[in-house]
């Protein structure tokens, strides 16, 4: 008896949790439904005659937001490639080569790890000014498209790779970036999985940077535009919440289709064994 | 024929240096040379890109006597404690209600609670914007209803609610993005201890005590240092919460919020690098002493 009390207790209590963490998505979702006017008048939802998709109507005709869109998937999944190409072949060689060179270059990434990234910020913005890349895609694409968390990633994995296996492969003649596409890659495809969305949710979600590299608002990616909606929009609510739902939409389509990589992926450098 | 053996031999020979050359190239241009040159520039005033003066220390000796840098530092620091002492806490606890045998939709709570991690900084600080406005907010009428507190509660435009404000909506973020590390150390602790444990007579606290906080230790001191290190760099969300500004009398001032003003809107880069060298050297060592009290910790017990 004692113990049915105690879990029906652990589901109230793990219920009641579920509430308060959903409690504001939920509420996102029923203000993007709701007509300009009716934001603050229903808590959640109004009646089912009093839906509409107004919201975001006025967001794709009154705003550029698909330019917006547009922007955030070019930039982001430009980013995220690169970095995934560079970073796995930059973790195969660390994994599995040995040359000269290679242990400083593992302690100098690894020391530039412990240090926020924000102290650049200043020679960084120098830097793509001189070089021309202000108000660019490529300002923001070109710095970001190294992850030092990414080869260290790849470099775990790719360390189970039998030397027998690229040995053999050697001896069929097959070239040692042939190794790396047909052998190393395939071999480490949940890291890939994990790897693409954390690096996805990192660009897609970037906001300092490009608030300093974008002027022009034809170039803006979803964060800059919001916070500039906060300004101009700031009494309807309503789009400015289907825009919001509207730029969370895509992580969370990517999420769900890597999901099961991804909690492997986080948790792959905390815990062992 | 002969070229293509002399081809995979010179290829074979130098793959590795090709497969890092991209990255390093990139690292080297993009990474390093930022990091060394924001030392070099913090010995500057600067004006934009193009005017410099040295100052040698001068920026640093300005930091210690600046009050918005000290009110800047203050507020970090006190979101960081309570990252660390009430979210995480909070968190594993929230580990070990999903970590019982035989529970049911364990999953389906793990993705709940997990689900405001997929709402980017940016996007999480325009919702609760909207939520914690005065009159017609969410916050405010829920608490309204519950426990007849005022419904103009200004949790924005009242500089002593500004810091309970932030840590809301972080706890709201984060709890369960770091039960998710919690979870999975729970889940990877030795079974066999706790039968020994039960053999020996130990209660449900000394379970936990003795056996669960030993083993999950590993992954608790890389928790305690991430969420450390990411509370210092806290920025986009009370620059959105707050319109941009440090808020009512600069009560939602971070440090890289500060740094940010300085560097592109006053244009000062120097101080700007300053700023971050500063930032980089509290946050290497209050890591540093995370690491050795949880240490220290070990070896008394």
């Amino acid at each position: 008896m004692n113990r049915n009390l105690f879990r029906a207790l652990l589901y109230v209590a793990l219920a009641l949790c579920s509430v308060v963490m959903l409690t504001p998505l939920v509420w996102l979702v029923s203000a993007c439904l709701k007509k300009p006017d009716d934001l603050f008048s229903y808590l959640f939802f109004p009646p089912v005659g009093d839906l509409s998709l107004r919201n975001f109507r006025d967001l794709f005709t009154e705003i550029q937001f698909m330019r917006f869109l547009m922007n955030s998937c070019f930039v982001s999944g430009v980013t995220v490639v690169v970095q995934l190409f560079f970073a796995s072949l930059g973790g195969f060689a660390l994994a599995k080569y040995e040359f000269r060179g290679k242990k400083p270059i593992m302690i100098l990434m690894l020391a530039t790890m412990m240090i926020p990234g924000q102290v650049m910020l200043g020679p960084l913005y120098e830097l793509i000014y001189h070089l021309g890349f202000m108000d660019s895609y490529l300002g923001l694409i070109v710095p970001g498209c190294v992850s030092v968390f990414g080869i260290f990633l790849f470099r775990q994995s790719m360390l189970q790779i039998p030397d027998d296996l690229l040995e053999a492969g050697r001896i069929d003649g097959c070239s040692e970036f042939g190794l790396y596409w047909n052998v190393a890659l395939p071999v480490s495809r949940p890291m890939i999985g994990a790897f693409c969305l954390i690096s996805f949710m990192g660009t897609w979600n970037s906001f300092l940077w490009p608030q300093i590299v974008l002027h022009n608002s034809q170039r803006f990616t979803l964060p800059i535009a919001l916070n500039q909606m906060v300004g101009l929009y700031s009494q309807k609510y309503g789009v400015l919440m289907a825009g919001t739902f509207l730029s969370i939409l895509p992580v969370v389509i990517l999420f769900f289709i890597l999901q099961k990589e991804f909690i492997s992926g986080l948790t792959a450098g905390a815990v062992k064994g | 024929m002969i070229g293509s053996r002399r081809f995979f031999r010179w290829q074979h020979r130098n793959a590795p240096y090709l497969f890092v050359a991209p990255f390093v190239a990139v690292f080297c241009v993009f990474g390093l040379y930022p990091l060394v040159k924001s030392l070099w520039l913090s010995f500057y005033i600067t004006s934009g890109p193009k005017s410099r003066v040295f100052v040698g220390l001068g920026n640093f000796g300005f930091l210690l006597a600046d009050p918005d840098f000290h009110k800047a530092v203050w507020n970090t620091a006190v979101f960081a404690f309570f990252s660390v002492f009430l979210q995480l806490p909070l968190s594993l606890g929230l580990a070990l209600l999903l970590n019982r045998k035989r529970l049911r939709a364990r999953n389906f709570f793990r993705l709940v609670f997990f689900s405001p991690h997929l709402v980017g900084m940016v996007f999480v600080a325009v919702i609760f914007m909207v939520i914690f406005q005065p009159q017609f907010g969410l916050l405010n009428r829920v608490l309204n209803a519950l426990f007849r507190t005022p419904l103009d509660t200004k949790w924005l435009g009242n500089r002593g609610l500004v810091m309970p404000a932030l840590v809301l909506t972080s706890l709201w973020m984060y709890v369960g993005f770091n039960m998710i590390y919690f979870l999975a150390a729970l889940q990877a602790v030795n079974q066999d201890l706790y039968d020994a444990a039960k053999v020996d007579g130990a209660n449900a606290w000394q379970q936990f005590r003795h056996v669960t906080l030993p083993s999950i230790k590993p992954v608790a001191v890389f928790v305690v240092v991430l969420s450390t290190i990411g509370s210092f760099q806290l920025f986009e969300l009370p620059y959105l919460l707050l319109g941009n500004s440090g808020g009512p009398e600069n009560a939602g001032l971070t440090v890289v919020m500060y740094l940010y003003q300085n560097g592109f809107e006053t244009g000062d880069l120097g101080y700007a690098s300053a700023i971050g060298w500063t930032l980089a050297i509290v946050v290497l060592v209050v890591s540093l002493v995370q690491m050795k009290l949880t240490g220290a910790w070990k070896r008394g017990d």
